[in-house]
Parts: C-alpha cells; sequence; structure tokens
C-alpha cells in the first residue's frame, strides 16, 4: 500500500469531518477539513508521518459560495506525497485557529493571512503585522475580491520592535533606503558594543500586489507575470507557475520541453551562483573576486542571450511546454564547461587567501537545528546540514533522469553557504552537459502539448528548485477557465527569520557579509 | 621672501595634487582587477561637482558639523605647508616638526569623529567610535615610529632626519629605519581609511569606519571634508617616502635642485600609490575585531625600531 492510499485510509477512519478526499495526481491526498481538524492533521502528517508544510493559500470564495477558504500544502520529502487540506471559513466573520505554536513557517503564513484578507487568526503568539504597513487602513484587505484602492496615509505609530534593554545596549536603525544599490529593508540592531544581541527585519516595502494581479487573467497569459515575480529567478517562477498550471490541466509537458527546461533553469543557477560567489568576496573587501565573477556572469547572460534572446532567459516558457522551440548550440556544454573552469580559478584563488578565508570562517553561523525548525530552504538550508533539494525529492521536469549530487555541509557558516554555491554550479554545469546530450539524442519531438480545459476550483500547485531554493506556486482558475487565485511561495519567504538567528553574536560589521550569503530576495517575498 | 614663495608653492603643489593620489590608486586598483576605470583625475570632478551642491545639514547638527569640514581642509593644508616635499633645506624651514605634523592631523580626525555624533544619525556615532578605537591604537605606533627617527638624526625636525638619513645612506636601510618605515606604513593604511582596516570603496554602511563618520556630509562640506583626506593621505606618504628615502629632494631653493626634487617627488610617491593598489588587491578587510592585532604588530614594529637605535650605538 503507497503512502497515499494510507493517509486516505486514516482520514476516512480517524478525521470524521473529512469531506471531499480525492486524489487528483497519484502522489496527492487534497481533503477539506474543519478548522479544527486542520492541527490534528498538520500534527499526523508533520509529527508522525515526517512531512512538511510548504505553503498556506487563502482564497477569497465569498461571492461564489459566502465562504473563505485557506488551503495548506504539506509535502513528504523522503517519499515525495503532498497532503492538501482545504478549510471553509464564514464569509462574514473569518476565523482560524492557529498553528503558529508548532510550526513556526505556519506562523508568518497566517500573519500574511490576517493582513491580507483579514482572516482573524484565534490564538496566534504574534499580533504585529507582517505585510501591512502603517499606511494601509484598518480594514484594508487587499487580496479580498472586493477590496478597492483606498487612500493611504501613515498613521505615525512605529512598528513595536521587540525591545531590548540593558546597560550599554543601544539600538541601530539600518534602511529601508541604504547607501547601495539594493531593495529596500530595515534592519533593527540591537547591540552592545559591536555585538549583535539582536536583529529584526521589518520587509515588505515593495508590496506590488503580484498575486492580485494573476487573477482574472488566462493561464496562458500570464508566464510573464511569474517572470517578474523576483528578476534574478524568471526561469524558476514561470516553470514553477507552468508546472501549476499543467497539474491542474493533468497534463504533462514533453520530453523535449522538459530537457530545455532543465538547460534554462540550470543556466539561472550557474549565473546567480557564480555572481553572488563574487559579491560574497566583495563583502570582504576582495574586489578583484567580484570584477571576474561580474565578467564570468555576463559571459553567462550572452550565452543567455544568444540561447533564448532574453539575458535573463525570458519568454521561453509555456504552460503545456516552451513557447517555441529552439536548437540547443552543439558547443553549449563547451562553453559553459569553459566559464566554469574559469570561476574555478576565481574560487581557488580566494579560498586559498587566508584574509578572504577568515572572514568567511564560522562567520553567521545557522545550526542545524535552527534551519530544521525555521523550515529553511535552498542552499541556507544545505550549508546547515539540511538535505533538500526539490529537484531530487520531488522529481519535475527532466530531472528523475539526470544524475547529480545534492551537496549538503554542516558547518552552516558564510564559508559553507558560499561552498555549497560552488558545488552546485559544478553540478548545474554537469546537469546542463547531461540535459545537452539527451537533446542531441531525442532528434526533434514535440515542444509543447496544447492544454484541455482547467477544472475550476480546483487546486493544483508546482514545485521548483529555483537557484535559491524551493519554489511553490499554488493555482486554481474560476468557471471562466481564468485564474481565481495564484499564491506564491518564494524560498526567502521561509529563510529571511533564519537569518537574524544566525547573526546573533557576530558583530555589525559582519552582518552585510552574512546578509550576502543569504542573499534573499525582496521581491519574492513581498508580492 | 623666498622662503615664503616656497611655502606657498608648496601649499598649492600639495592641494593640487592630493586628489590625484587617491584617484591614481583606484586607477591602478581598477586596472588590476581587469576593469576599465574612472581617470586618475576624477576626484577632481568630484570636488568640482560637489563645490556646486546644495549642502543638506541635519536639524539636530550644531556649529561642530559646519565647523569640522573646515578644521578637517584646514589642518591638513598646514600640515602640508611645512612637511618636507620637494625640498628640505637646512635649518628650520618653518615652524614645526614631525609631532606638530602628526598631532594636528589628529586634530583633524578627533573633530571628524565630534561631526559624526553630531548629526545624531547611528552610523556616525558607530563611525566615530570605530575610528576612535583605530586611532587609539595607531597613537603609540606613530609615537615611537617618530621617537626610533628622532634618535638618529638627534632632532624631530624634518630637515634635520632627512639631512642625516642623506648624509649616511647607510643608516637609511638599518634596522631601526627600516622598522619604523614597516610601522608607519601600516598607521599610514589604518589612519587614511585603506585595505585592510577600512574600505574606502564600499556601499555597506554597516562595515565603514571613515565613510560612516563622513556619510551625513553632503555638497561643499563634502567635499572639502574629501579633499582634506586625500591631503591627509598625501602627507602620509610624503612622510613616508621623504623622511626614509629622501634621495632626490631639493637641499636649497636653486631652480634646478627643485627640479629634481620634484620630479623624483612625483615617481616616489607614484610609485608607493601603485604599491598600496597592490596591497589593496591582495588583501581582504580585517574582521573588525583582528584590527587591534594588526595594529599592535605595527606598535611591536616601532618598538623594536626604537631598540634597535639603542643597540646600534
Amino acid at each position: 500500500m503507497t503512502a497515499v492510499d494510507s493517509i486516505v485510509r486514516t482520514l476516512n477512519e480517524r478525521f470524521a469531518d473529512a469531506t471531499r478526499i480525492v486524489t487528483p495526481r497519484a502522489n496527492e491526498v487534497h481533503c477539506e477539513l474543519s478548522p479544527v481538524g486542520i492541527n490534528r492533521l498538520a500534527d499526523l502528517v508533520c509529527r508522525d508521518l515526517g512531512a512538511e508544510l510548504i505553503a498556506i493559500a487563502g482564497d477569497d470564495r465569498r461571492r461564489e459560495a459566502r465562504v473563505f477558504f485557506v488551503h495548506y500544502v504539506f509535502a513528504d520529502r523522503a517519499a515525495n506525497w503532498f497532503v492538501h487540506a482545504s478549510v471553509r471559513l464564514n464569509g462574514g466573520q473569518p476565523e482560524l485557529p492557529t498553528m503558529a505554536p508548532s510550526h513556526y513557517a505556519a506562523s508568518r503564513f497566517e500573519r500574511e493571512l490576517r493582513d491580507l484578507f483579514g482572516i482573524d487568526v484565534l490564538g496566534h503568539p504574534d499580533p504585529r503585522p507582517l505585510v501591512k504597513h502603517a499606511f494601509w487602513p484598518e480594514d484594508y484587505y487587499p487580496l479580498r475580491k472586493d477590496a478597492n484602492a483606498p487612500s493611504f496615509a501613515d498613521d505615525g505609530r512605529p512598528f513595536p520592535f521587540t525591545p531590548v534593554g540593558g546597560e550599554g545596549v543601544y539600538e541601530i536603525p539600518v534602511g529601508p533606503v541604504h547607501a547601495g544599490v539594493i531593495e529596500p529593508g530595515h534592519f533593527r540592531f540591537s547591540v552592545m558594543g559591536e555585538t549583535i544581541i539582536d536583529m529584526k527585519s521589518r520587509l515588505y516595502f515593495t508590496h506590488k500586489g503580484t498575486e492580485k494581479l494573476f487573477e482574472g487573467r488566462d493561464p496562458m497569459a500570464c508566464v510573464e507575470l511569474a517572470e517578474r515575480v523576483s528578476g534574478d529567478t524568471s526561469v524558476g517562477h514561470a516553470l514553477a507557475f507552468c508546472q501549476a498550471i499543467e497539474a491542474a490541466a493533468q497534463a504533462e509537458a514533453p520530453l523535449r520541453a522538459r530537457l530545455l527546461r532543465v538547460v534554462l533553469l540550470e543556466l539561472e543557477r550557474l549565473y546567480n551562483h557564480m555572481a553572488d560567489f563574487g559579491a560574497i568576496a566583495n563583502d570582504t573587501g576582495f574586489a578583484i573576486a567580484h570584477a571576474h565573477c561580474f565578467r564570468i556572469r555576463e559571459r553567462l547572460l550572452r550565452l543567455n542571450k544568444q540561447l533564448t534572446g532574453s539575458r535573463l532567459l525570458r519568454g521561453t516558457l509555456a504552460p503545456g511546454g516552451l513557447v517555441r522551440d529552439f536548437e540547443v548550440p552543439v558547443d553549449l556544454a563547451a562553453a559553459i564547461d569553459a566559464a566554469l573552469a574559469d570561476f574555478e580559478e576565481i574560487v581557488a584563488i580566494c579560498l586559498a587567501n587566508t584574509l578572504v578565508a577568515d572572514r568567511l570562517d564560522g562567520t553567521g553561523v545557522l545550526s542545524a537545528e535552527l534551519a530544521r525548525e525555521y523550515g529553511v530552504v535552498g542552499y541556507v538550508a544545505r550549508a546547515s546540514g539540511v538535505d533538500i533539494d526539490a529537484r531530487r525529492d520531488h522529481p519535475f521536469a527532466a530531472y528523475d533522469q539526470l544524475r547529480f549530487a545534492v551537496p549538503v555541509h554542516t558547518a552552516g557558516d558564510v564559508r559553507a553557504r558560499t561552498r555549497v554555491r560552488v558545488e552546485e554550479a559544478r553540478e548545474s554545469a554537469s546537469l546542463v552537459r547531461q540535459a545537452c546530450d539527451a537533446l542531441a539524442g531525442l532528434k526533434g519531438g514535440p515542444f509543447r502539448i496544447e492544454l484541455g480545459r482547467i477544472d475550476p476550483f480546483a487546486a493544483a500547485f508546482g514545485i521548483v528548485e529555483g537557484w535559491r531554493g524551493r519554489i511553490v506556486h499554488w493555482v486554481m482558475a474560476d468557471h471562466h477557465g481564468t485564474l481565481h487565485r495564484v499564491k506564491i511561495v518564494d524560498p526567502s519567504f521561509f529563510n529571511w527569520p533564519a537569518l537574524s538567528r544566525a547573526l546573533t553574536g557576530n558583530i555589525v560589521p559582519d552582518f552585510p557579509l552574512c546578509n550576502k550569503s543569504f542573499n534573499q530576495s525582496y521581491s519574492g517575498n513581498d508580492l | 621672501m623666498s622662503r615664503a614663495i616656497a611655502i606657498l608653492f608648496q601649499t598649492l603643489l600639495a592641494a593640487g595634487l592630493a586628489p590625484l593620489v587617491g584617484g591614481f590608486i583606484r586607477w591602478v586598483k581598477a586596472r588590476l582587477n581587469g576593469r576599465r576605470g574612472a581617470p586618475p583625475w576624477q576626484p577632481y570632478y568630484d570636488i568640482q561637482k560637489l563645490l556646486g551642491k546644495e549642502a543638506v545639514v541635519s536639524r539636530t547638527a550644531s556649529w561642530i558639523f559646519r565647523a569640522t569640514p573646515f578644521v578637517v581642509f584646514s589642518t591638513s593644508l598646514v600640515v602640508a605647508s611645512f612637511v618636507p616635499l620637494v625640498a628640505a633645506p637646512a635649518g628650520r624651514f618653518i615652524a614645526g616638526d614631525l609631532f606638530a605634523a602628526v598631532y594636528l592631523l589628529l586634530l583633524g580626525t578627533f573633530f571628524l569623529a565630534l561631526a559624526g555624533l553630531d548629526t545624531g544619525s547611528p552610523f556616525g556615532g558607530m563611525g566615530a567610535s570605530r575610528e576612535m578605537t583605530v586611532v587609539a591604537l595607531t597613537e603609540p605606533t606613530v609615537a615611537l615610529s617618530i621617537v626610533a627617527l628622532a634618535l638618529n638624526a638627534g632632532s624631530t625636525s624634518f630637515s634635520q632626519i632627512v639631512s642625516r638619513t642623506l648624509a649616511e645612506p647607510a643608516a637609511a636601510l638599518g634596522p631601526g629605519h627600516l622598522l619604523a618605515f614597516a610601522a608607519l606604513f601600516i598607521v599610514t593604511l589604518a589612519e587614511t581609511g585603506r585595505l585592510p582596516v577600512d574600505n574606502p570603496a564600499t556601499h555597506l554602511e554597516l562595515t565603514m569606519i571613515h565613510e560612516a563618520m563622513v556619510l551625513e556630509y553632503s555638497g561643499p562640506y563634502l567635499a572639502l571634508v574629501e579633499w582634506g583626506a586625500s591631503l591627509k593621505l598625501f602627507v602620509f606618504l610624503a612622510l613616508a617616502v621623504n623622511l626614509f628615502m629622501p634621495w632626490g629632494i631639493a637641499v636649497s631653493l636653486a631652480p634646478i635642485p627643485l627640479a629634481i626634487g620634484l620630479v623624483t617627488f612625483v615617481v616616489k610617491i607614484g610609485v608607493l600609490a601603485t604599491a598600496i593598489a597592490v596591497l589593496e588587491t591582495r588583501v581582504a578587510k580585517l574582521r573588525l575585531f583582528r584590527v587591534p592585532e594588526l595594529l599592535s604588530a605595527s606598535f611591536v614594529l616601532a618598538l623594536l625600531a626604537v631598540l634597535s637605535t639603542f643597540l646600534a650605538r
């Protein structure tokens, strides 16, 4: 009996409130539960079966059914199965019991629900807003279907940061406007001399209404939007979106498209990891590595342009496959290998420099225990000993046909995060080579299938291991076949809070280095 | 009369050349990094641009904030007027010796730290606190290096030290001289905010030392602060080349020795500036808590310099 079957049986036997239990895809169980039952289910799948909460999505269905829905997605990494549970809430006065005490990630999703949908989360330990800023009117919930943009005015109240007191402790407020050209984020340091006692980040200065923009649009016309969720993760987000739409339409892209998707995703990983390595070295003052890594990044971006016509690999993916077919030049793998060899030389010079090494070693340590509790993903998790990679755990595109290693380090410091990137870059180059070989063996074949009609109000999701980590796109269509709701979970959503913990006990001038080694997206986090 | 003209000429030369040194180091670094880089004379454009801009001053700032750029610039300029650059004629060239030079420059730093605290911005205070830590650690080294030189020459006067070294070239390669030079070179890097102590090119406000102190300055004030900082670097480099390698310097104010002195001075400064650029390309920035270790090492070098002067007698 498979895991999915046994979960269905458990739901039938032990959850009297579970209704509409279906398995739309072989490794997915969907069900509807009462608000009380959801915590029991979370305990069952997370504590007893070892799955993790990967997304919570709100859904305003008051027009159709006078209710709000909240959807929970749990994923099991070991056996690759998913549980999707929906909770129906009163449309007039939506209330939801909190899951926060036992699931840290849930606490942040719930604060998001409260700010964007006005859903009351009962018993939530943190009453502070997450997304909402002081200039949003009290009753403005932008993801409700009837939300209208009112006038915005600052209420003048400061955000209630956790106060840290004691003799000699003082606060350093930094941002949201920084001296460098980076995205906006406010960081509140409580320090003693130069030692950081606590750091709290206040993000969400870039709320663009991205999720709302998807609503009411034809899914085929939304790839451009998905590509712009976070500029450096164009392929990652677009692919997650395409896969979610394909799952909703019960379709699978043809092999040729899936192999080309691997090539695109790995090219994106390569240019970001290499640029990141240089940026980390630059934050130690070692500018020469930065200059050269940017040169290599430029080399890769030109390859991207040559391959797809877009330096950021945009405009290529489509639900069902690709927008258009393209040939992979025979020398692509060789060009990538040459860029990698170039990169390896820079890496060797940097890591052999004792001054650089001294800055990286032991800086910003995130322990494996904390990494697990915060549910961090991507290279941050892998540098802290958490063996997680959606390409292997939930195979998508053509990753089940390719061989690759998942580098894991246990030190959890800046050096480990840097080394994970370097080793992943090597794996990416190897994956590109394998995919190119497989494509050469394929000799043509279809690059897209036409998608059929999407079932209205049936949830589906796509999971992709972007260069920062696991990306989840959750989609639901309405009766017209247009999108009713899209929920995007960028890896940064999970990783941002862990940064504060990694900083504790470090010194203020090392913050930029730690921050760069995490390199989270502000835009992808604040949709 | 000719001395007054010489001093005026020297002051103008320093003020005119100083921005070029910083720009030259940046340009060499860019070239070493494989970038094209801004031309070496870019700082002149920057100063010109800043002088034409409006200055924004925090409402909480007092007169100290407005006075500091003038203090920084004028102390640097006064020091530049009496340190040996092109000529070091025998006798007292002008009032002021090595101690006066070093502590006048410190006065500027002191005011910068006050101005950093004055605006109430967290970065100003942070930069001031860090700068004071660094300065407190460099000061003993500076004093000891001066003593090491003065012991050799029997005086802290520049022209005495220069003529002594010129008269006894062997002493210039002696351990006292070399160790003091090494100590003073490290101090120069720390005092002028260069790598591995401070990163002059960084945009990361939390890692800054010197830049954090002056973050609140804008317009003409910033121009003066920047110009003053480049003068300080210029003076430190001039001291390093002329006190330890004085060959070529004019000992009289006749035209031909002056011309030779000017050419050799520019070449020597260029070589030392290139050395700094190469060093800055090779090293990363030290973790802030490691800076005291480097500065203690420079102190030990200075101490050894003094000891070896005694032993060599």
